[in-house]
Formats: structure tokens, C-alpha cells, sequence
């Protein structure tokens, strides 16, 4: 039974850790499909981490952070627009600029605001998201099996791991079963068909990169007001790359990128386990090693050692209308 | 916007290499101001800080041009890979293994006669870097994995490895810190207060060292290498158009991983400075955040050592200068000199192209008409 309980700790874990990949894969799915190159996911993570945290400190309520996070995401991915749609600035460029920028200005205005150590005030119980506990799990946990699977890997998680799965499908039947995920799709593969048929390249992207805004809020936030109880400096950590990395590896499809997140999540909820811990033969991995799981790991995915990633066909490329 | 087409061969050079970056440095820096005013200070006094704490007296030039010379290798860093069209953003953990490089190297054979042994740590910075930088090549070019995210996941690693090392392996064991013990003192490079005091001048502590020479010469290297080779040209072809460089005979494969060697080595050289210039020893973390600004430099030196010179220049004003803001002001930490960087890779990077049509065609206009006249 110690085994299983493990397990199931371990199980519940990857949901958790996998919880703002999962977002910011699904919004980098957006994004890409439609044909623009999105690193800058990492940047708005932070940045909603941030909105969200002050948010719902002065407005005292994380829904409220959640709804300012959001718009400020929203405008970021806009921002984004502007430089490599329409302006049709580099686009990679346009990403590492907002990531810059946002690692700064979070840091900055954190100290600004409350004090040099760059982090925001602790929320208290108002002003975060809770643990929901689903209806009889305390019921149903001495029962083998289900009750481990309902009590400890079902339940108690907080409202946005349950938002992020269930994204899954919904973004799957967005992009894949609609004609706004058809013209997504096309837009991403051959802007000009598109345009010949009379749909407007520029309003497609702008309307995927809103989309993408709203969906790496929820990442940000999961990461500030309900993990954790307060905003610090860079505390996204590389998962906007990580989804990144995932969303590729998972060929710019939500159902395998969900599976990428997952391994991700695992290997992270692996790595906290295995610090301090003597393995047979081995011995004692050097823990800096064991932090470097997750980036290793991103590198000889994306080296696609599992197949060749296809990328959208226009992606990175803006779109200029002929005359 | 569409009546703006302008006929590019007319535009003459200053206004789209001088004007127009100009114009988008001065957008940067009123953002830059805007963010320092929600930060709750005066922005105007900011700006006299940062020119007297980077002009008003010798000691704090002489970091300006210390600084000045860590942005001139990093900015030469990405604007080499730039040239072939790669991004590399590892600038900053190339410049931490290119720092074991060079500590290795000038440990080890310290007892050469003082100018090989500072020849061979540069080499060692040089190769380090370019070795950090050869796998994501090699993975971009054989695999396709793109060299942004294989870069970053690399600065990780590279932070994780060179704790690892600091804390385990290379630490000086008499110190509770995780950095190295000190080169021996014949092998530091000479500092300025060195030379200033052979001229007479006595000045305070300085960093600024003879590795700013390195940088100047980096530069012509880097010129007479990406625009006068014939290696240079491929790689530009390379980075323009790839199929056509195929075509014309040319290996990319070869081509990125020459560039990002040659990009990582650059970035390497940052060891140079740190170790054998200033502190002599690795501390954790020593690039803190110097690869990142290299971006920012290289985009607004638009790419060219003619620009970046005075794009390096001008982001040793802003760390330095800025440092003077952050001990005057307690609501400004150099974490808003972060967000600058970030706002002048924004507007000279990504947005160049804002207001360049009507920049360019107001100028075209102009001149037309003085021809007519």
C-alpha cells in the first residue's frame, strides 16, 4: 500500500506541475497554427503571474486578478501582433523583445511597489484559489483502488488543473472540427489561398493571438494565486519554452502535446523525489543534475529522436498582400 | 500607409542606418521613462544620474568602458549568428563555459611566459564557448530543432553544470562560497589604473582592463570575417536565402555550425574580461545577464561592428549610469534597466519598421525636391 500511496502522489503531482504547460501549450497552439511563432509564451506567463498576484491583492479576489491578467495577456499578444503582423517586424525577435522586457518590468515594479526583494505581499485565503475538494473524497478513500484514484489523484486539486484537461478537448474541437479552426489551419499553411478566398489574414492571426492571450493568463495565474501565494522574480522558469518544446514535439496537436506536457510534468515531480536519494549502482545524483532533468529532456525531444516535427507551412513568415 | 511606396535605391544611407534607428532609440527611451514614472521617480532625474554616474568622473567612465567591452563581445555574438539567420540567444551560458575555459587554461599552465599563457586562455574562453554553442548548431542544422529553444534549455544546463562544478568540484575549499580560488597575480591582465598610473594619473579601482583592446580588435574580426571572406559570403548567402545557397553549391550544414561556433567563441571572450581581467577567479553566475543584452546591442547596431561599437557604448552607459540611478533612487533596481533592453529590442528589433516608410519617404521627398529646385 506505501507503493501505491506513492504513486498516487507522484500521479498527482505531474497533474499539477503539468497544469500551466498544458495552457501554454494549448496557446501556443493558437498561435502557431496560425502561422506566428510564439516564444514570447514564457514572457506572458510571467506576466499574468504578476497581474494576477497584485490583482488579487488590491482587488481581493483571485477571479478579479484572473479577468486583469487576462486582458493585460491579451494586450501583450496583441503587442505581438502589431510588431510581426502588421508591422511585419521579425517574429522571433518580437518574442525575445516581450520576454526581456517582462522579466524586467515584473522584477521592477515588484520592488517598486513592494520593496527590494522583488516579490509581491502574501495572499491570504481570499484572495487565492483554494484546493477543491470533490464530494465525498474523504468518504471514499478507504475503498482500494477507487478510493486512491478519486481521493488522492482526482480530487483536491485547484480549479485550474481541472480547467487545463479540460481545454484539451475543447481546443481540439476548436481547431479541428470548426470552420474558425479550418480558416485557423489554413491561415497557418497558406495565408494567400486564404486570402484569395476571401478571408482576412491579418483579423485570423490577430483573433488566434487574443485566443492564445486568454489561455496563458490561466498558466500565470495557476503559478501566483494558487500554487503559490505570491509573485517572485522569474518565477515561471523556463515553462513557457518547456510548452513550447511539448507543443512541438506533439507536432502542433493538442491531444499529443498533452502527452508531451505530461512527460514533462513527470519528469519535474521525478526530479523532487529523486534529490537526496541513493540509487542502486549509481549512488547519489548530483542534485544540480537532477534540476537539469526537465531542460535535458526538453533538448533530446525537440532533437526529435521520435519522429520529425512538421511546422506549420507559413509559419514565421508575415503576410504581405499583393497589390 | 500604402501611398508611402518608397524607391529604396533612393533613400540615401544615413537615413535608413542613422535617422531611423535614432528615431526608434528615442521611442524606446520615452517608454523607458514612462515605466520609470509609474515606478514612482522622476525620469529626467534619472537621466542625470546616468550621465554623470557614466561621465561625470573618471573612475565611472572607466566602468562604462568596462562594461562597454562584455556588450561588444556579446553583441558580435549574435549578430555573427544573425548573419545566417540564426538566433542564438545562449549567449549567457556560452559566456559561462567560455569563463571555465579560460580559468582552466590560464590554472594550468601558468607557468608559460605571461603573453602564451594569455594567448592560450583566450583560446581556451574561444573554444569553450564555441564548443557550448556546436550541439544546438548541430541539432538546428541535422535535426531541426530550433536554435531559440535549444539555446535557452543550454543556458539552463549551463548554470545547473557550472554550479555542479563550482560547489563539487573546482571550489576553492578555504571559502564557504562556491567560487574558485584566485589566478596567481603575474598572469592578470594589466588594469587601467596600471597604465593611468604609468601616465601620471592616479585614478580609483577600476575594472576597465586590457581585454577592451580584445573587444576593439573583435570587432575587425569580426568584419573582415563576415564581409571581406569568402567563408562570410557563404554564410550571409546561407542566412538570405537558404535554397538558393544550396543551389549555388554552398553546404548549410557547414555554415551553421561555423556561425555558431564562431558566435558562441564571442560570447566565450566574456571570460576573458571577468576572469583574467577582474575578479581572477569564477563566482556563480558571473555573465548575469550580459548574453541576454548582446540581442539588444546587435539589433540596434543593426547587425554591423560599425554600429555596435556605439550600441555597446551605449548600453555601458545605461549599466553603469544606471547603477548610479539604482544607489540614488530606491525605487529603481536594475531590473528596470532589464525592461529598457527589452523595450530597445522592441522598437529597434522588432518595430524598426514603425516609422521608417514615412521617415524615408519624408527624406526622399525632400531631396527631390532640391534636385528640382
Amino acid at each position: 500500500m506505501e507503493f501505491l500511496s506513492d504513486i498516487a502522489s507522484l500521479i498527482n503531482s505531474t497533474l499539477r506541475i503539468s497544469t500551466p504547460l498544458v495552457f501554454a501549450a494549448m496557446a501556443g497552439i493558437f498561435a502557431e497554427r496560425s502561422g506566428v511563432i510564439d516564444f514570447s509564451l514564457e514572457g506572458k506567463m510571467l506576466m499574468a503571474a504578476f497581474v494576477a498576484a497584485v490583482g488579487s491583492y488590491y482587488l481581493g479576489n483571485p477571479w478579479l486578478g484572473l479577468l486583469l491578467a487576462i486582458i493585460v495577456c491579451v494586450c501583450l499578444s496583441m503587442l505581438h501582433g502589431f510588431a510581426s503582423v502588421t508591422h511585419k517586424g521579425d517574429q522571433v525577435v518580437s518574442c525575445v523583445a516581450i520576454n526581456i522586457l517582462i522579466i524586467g518590468l515584473t522584477t521592477a515594479l515588484a520592488a517598486a511597489w513592494f520593496g527590494q526583494a522583488g516579490l509581491t505581499p502574501t495572499l491570504n485565503e481570499d484572495q487565492r484559489f483554494l484546493e477543491i475538494h470533490l464530494p465525498f473524497a474523504d468518504a471514499l478513500r478507504d475503498i482500494p483502488v477507487i478510493g486512491t484514484l478519486y481521493s488522492d489523484i482526482l480530487s483536491g486539486h485547484y480549479v485550474f488543473v481541472y480547467l487545463a484537461y479540460l481545454s484539451v478537448p475543447l481546443v481540439f474541437w476548436i481547431v479541428f472540427k470548426t470552420s474558425f479552426g479550418l480558416r485557423l489551419r489554413a491561415v497557418g499553411e497558406n495565408p494567400s489561398a486564404v486570402d484569395t478566398a476571401g478571408i482576412n489574414v491579418f483579423t485570423m492571426r490577430y483573433k488566434a493571438l487574443a485566443i492564445n492571450g486568454v489561455l496563458i493568463a490561466f498558466a500565470g495565474a495557476h503559478l501566483s494565486t494558487a500554487v503559490n501565494a505570491n509573485f517572485f522574480r522569474e518565477m515561471s522558469a523556463g515553462r513557457g519554452y518547456l510548452a513550447l518544446a511539448a507543443m512541438i514535439f506533439g507536432k502542433w496537436h493538442p491531444k499529443t502535446a498533452l502527452i508531451a506536457c505530461l512527460l514533462f510534468g513527470f519528469t519535474d515531480a521525478l526530479q523532487i523525489r529523486l534529490q537526496g536519494v541513493e540509487l542502486p549502482a549509481i549512488g547519489e545524483i548530483p542534485v544540480q543534475l537532477i534540476q537539469a532533468l526537465p531542460y535535458i529532456l526538453t533538448v533530446v525531444l525537440l532533437a526529435g529522436f521520435v519522429g520529425k516535427a512538421i511546422a506549420p507551412n507559413a509559419i514565421g513568415q508575415p503576410y504581405i498582400k499583393e497589390r | 500607409m500604402s501611398n508611402l511606396v518608397v524607391d529604396k535605391s533612393k533613400v540615401p544611407w544615413w537615413v535608413s542606418n542613422v535617422i531611423v534607428p535614432l528615431v526608434n532609440l528615442t521611442l524606446a527611451l520615452l517608454v523607458s521613462g514612462l515605466f520609470i514614472f509609474i515606478a514612482g521617480e522622476n525620469p529626467i532625474e534619472a537621466v542625470k544620474l546616468i550621465i554623470y554616474g557614466s561621465f561625470g568622473y573618471i573612475q565611472g567612465f572607466a566602468y562604462t568602458l568596462y562594461y562597454t567591452t562584455n556588450f561588444i563581445f556579446t553583441g558580435l555574438a549574435f549578430a555573427v549568428a544573425f548573419h545566417c539567420r540564426l538566433f542564438n540567444i545562449g549567449g549567457e551560458g556560452q559566456a559561462y563555459i567560455g569563463g571555465l575555459g579560460v580559468f582552466l587554461v590560464a590554472i594550468n599552465l601558468s607557468f608559460l611566459p605571461i603573453p602564451i599563457v594569455w594567448l592560450l586562455s583566450i583560446c581556451g574562453a574561444f573554444l569553450f564557448g564555441a564548443a557550448w554553442a556546436y550541439i544546438p548548431a548541430y541539432l538546428q542544422s541535422k535535426r531541426g530543432s530550433h536554435v531559440v529553444i535549444t539555446t535557452i534549455m543550454f543556458n539552463f544546463i549551463a548554470s545547473s553544470l557550472m554550479i555542479f562544478l563550482l560547489v563539487d568540484v573546482i571550489r576553492d575549499t578555504n571559502q564557504m562560497a562556491p567560487h574558485t580560488v584566485k589566478l596567481p597575480e603575474e598572469i592578470w591582465l594589466p588594469s587601467f589604473e596600471a597604465f593611468s598610473g604609468i601616465l601620471g594619473i592616479k585614478i580609483r579601482y577600476s575594472p576597465l582592463n586590457l581585454t577592451f583592446l580584445l573587444a576593439i580588435a573583435s570587432l575587425f574580426f569580426v568584419w573582415f570575417l563576415v564581409w571581406k571572406t569568402k567563408w562570410g559570403y557563404e554564410m550571409r548567402a546561407v542566412g538570405h536565402n537558404t535554397q538558393a545557397a544550396i543551389y549555388a553549391g554552398i553546404s548549410p550544414h557547414k555554415n551553421i555550425i561555423i556561425a555558431m561556433c564562431i558566435s558562441g567563441g564571442l560570447a566565450g571572450l566574456l571570460g576573458v574580461n571577468e576572469i583574467l581581467g577582474v575578479s581572477h577567479k569564477i563566482q556563480a553566475g558571473f555573465p548575469a545577464g550580459y548574453g541576454f543584452t548582446g540581442i539588444a546591442v546587435a539589433l540596434m547596431g543593426r547587425n554591423h561592428p560599425i554600429g555596435i561599437l556605439p550600441a555597446a557604448f551605449l548600453f555601458g552607459i545605461l549599466y553603469q549610469g544606471g547603477s548610479e540611478v539604482t544607489f540614488e533612487m530606491p525605487n529603481i533596481t536594475r531590473y528596470m534597466f532589464v525592461a529598457v533592453q527589452g523595450l530597445i529590442i522592441l522598437f529597434s528589433g522588432a518595430l524598426e519598421n514603425l516609422f521608417r516608410p514615412q521617415i524615408e519617404s519624408f527624406f526622399v521627398r525632400r531631396l527631390n525636391r532640391e534636385v528640382n529646385a
